[in-house]
């Protein structure tokens, strides 16, 4: 049957690797493009709220470690717009309250709760507590233990590169905020210093000696990001018809 | 390749392909799942026309019924705003003493503030308001910032050493570190343990008990008050301080808790609700949490 077509077939891609690589790529190529291009041209996909910034250096830390121990597997970020959600977590989650974040902690595996609106939640000694021992003070949980992280001095030498890396794929860091990456770091885990350069770099950041250790630990990293989470945009400043895409 | 192939048993003609003797035959798609598939052809062009579809540059095809999910998720919260808008409304005007003596409104008030607590407080004060280490049981008679309905619905709103501007206690300012700021030294850090040991029963060097209270009176009186009654007790506004003489311990009772305790005292936090929760909720709270067993 097959032979008896002339020109180009079914068959004659079947029979010819090459072209077959090509035609598909080309294929899939149309079906991303048609799916992502758009959100890039559309106005109203990252709607235009003041107060989402880059994460300040500790934050940052404290979002590698996140990435680094998987929390993601079993938290997302990411409230949806229904009314079971809304209720239980707060306002919905904004695109431009996740536009600096990479990658973006979307998703809706949840086996534990939902982490973008847990800033401000709970106190830092909860948190602490809560990552020493969650079954400690929430009996029926099954999260892993992460007492280790609270001795565990965090590595910060490269956090000014850690900055310039995220510039380069678009997070608006100014030369400032690099430069004073690591003393911004230090300074958030110290509420008896001058916090004053790092607020002004950084409004809304929670300065506090999470741990309680002398040194930076991994755990006073991890805290100060989970204590900014969901906090920067004001949302009794926009009416909810502001916000619709 | 081979001609096409009629296989003998089925009748049915094969593709053409042939695989070391195996042949695939060539039978049509089911009609059933053809017509399937034109109907969800169809039922995509009907979907371009309603609902928003198709990209165009800067803006896109919001399609005739002009659906959006956000705009949806606000008629389903005022919705259920309305149909409990008899309960809310009546919230709102009453204070929490007035809500409990409705017997409707507590009811609802009972029943909302049940799942929020367990939403919102229950990860620090326990699911049934029993606490933890650090973390005041809600469910016994002992209240460091008063258990009064009002005070809970005060404490709620503006948190214990929070960042909001109404917030009971200081910021960052707790219990003096003793030890750690050099006000009391060693053997009278042992000597006030031992007589806090000692009023609550417990074994204690009655030598150093005497003595401790001395250094009881000097330093720790003007919170805890004289007779260790607690700030509430005491009269004492702003500081939160518990009372020394009582079964229920926040951080512990024995001797090394206690040392810990007075070397580098205590701040424990509790966030604001008033940004986070609408006025109802905090109030439906206020009135759950009263409802615990200790209210006062």
């Amino acid at each position: 049957m097959a032979q008896d077509k002339k020109g180009f077939s079914h068959d004659l891609i079947e029979r010819n690797t090459l072209l077959l690589i090509v035609l598909v790529l080309i294929t899939v190529s149309i079906g991303g493009l048609v799916q992502i291009v758009p959100l890039f041209t559309i106005e109203s996909t990252i709607e235009k709220v003041e107060g989402v910034r880059p994460y300040s250096p500790l934050e940052l830390a404290g979002q590698n470690i996140y990435l680094r121990e998987g929390c993601y597997n079993c938290h997302s970020q990411q409230i949806r717009p229904f009314r079971d959600e809304v209720e239980r977590y707060g306002h919905y989650s904004l695109a431009a309250e996740s536009m600096y974040d990479h990658p973006f902690q979307w998703g809706s595996k949840r086996t534990g709760p939902d982490l973008a609106r847990v800033g401000g939640k709970y106190s830092n000694a909860w948190q602490v507590a809560h990552l020493v021992n969650p079954r400690a003070v929430v009996p029926e949980s099954i999260m892993p233990t992460y007492g280790w992280m609270k001795e565990r001095p965090l590595s910060y030498g490269d956090i000014g590169d850690h900055l310039k890396t995220l510039k380069i794929v678009g997070v608006p860091y100014t030369d400032e905020q690099i430069a004073n990456a690591k003393a911004d770091l230090e300074a958030q885990k110290n509420p008896d210093g001058d916090t004053a350069g790092l607020m002004k770099r950084y409004p809304k950041a929670v300065v506090a000696n999470f741990t309680g250790e002398k040194t930076v630990t991994e755990m006073d990293a991890l805290v100060a990001y989970l204590q900014v989470l969901g906090t920067m945009v004001d949302f009794t400043k926009y009416q909810s018809k502001q916000l619709q895409q | 390749m081979a001609q096409n192939y009629k296989d003998e048993l089925s009748g049915v003609e094969t593709t053409g392909h042939e695989w070391d003797g195996l042949r695939e035959l060539n039978n049509p798609l089911p009609k059933w799942w053809l017509y399937l598939f034109y109907v969800c052809i169809a039922w995509a062009m009907v979907y371009y026309v309603f609902y928003p579809a198709w990209p165009l540059g800067k803006t896109y095809t919001k399609g005739i019924l002009g659906y959006s999910q956000r705009e949806e998720l606000d008629t389903r919260l005022a919705e259920a705003k309305a149909g409990q808008a008899k309960y809310l409304t009546a919230i709102a005007a009453k204070s929490v003493d007035e809500i409990q003596k409705d017997k409707d409104l507590l009811g609802f008030a009972m029943a909302g503030g049940r799942s929020y607590f367990n939403e919102n407080c229950a990860a620090c004060h326990g699911a049934g308001g029993q606490g933890a280490k650090g973390f005041p049981t809600l469910a016994d008679d002992v209240w460091l910032w008063g258990g009064s309905s009002a005070d809970i619905y005060k404490t709620i709103q503006h948190g214990i050493r929070s960042d909001d501007g109404d917030t009971r206690g200081t910021p960052n300012v707790g219990m003096t570190a003793f030890g750690k700021d050099g006000i009391l030294n060693r053997d009278q850090i042992d000597q006030v343990t031992d007589y806090v040991l000692s009023l609550n029963g417990k074994t204690a060097d009655a030598g150093k008990a005497a003595k401790g209270k001395t250094v009881y009176d000097e330093n720790c009186a003007a919170c805890h008050g004289d007779a260790a009654q607690g700030s509430v007790a005491a009269g004492v506004d702003g500081v939160g301080a518990p009372p020394l003489k009582q079964a229920n311990w926040l951080y512990g009772s024995d001797k090394q808790t206690l040392v810990e305790t007075v070397t580098n005292g205590r701040a424990g936090v509790m966030p604001a609700w008033s940004k986070r929760l609408d006025d109802a909720t905090i109030k439906s709270l206020a009135v759950y949490v009263h409802n615990l067993g200790g209210g006062k």
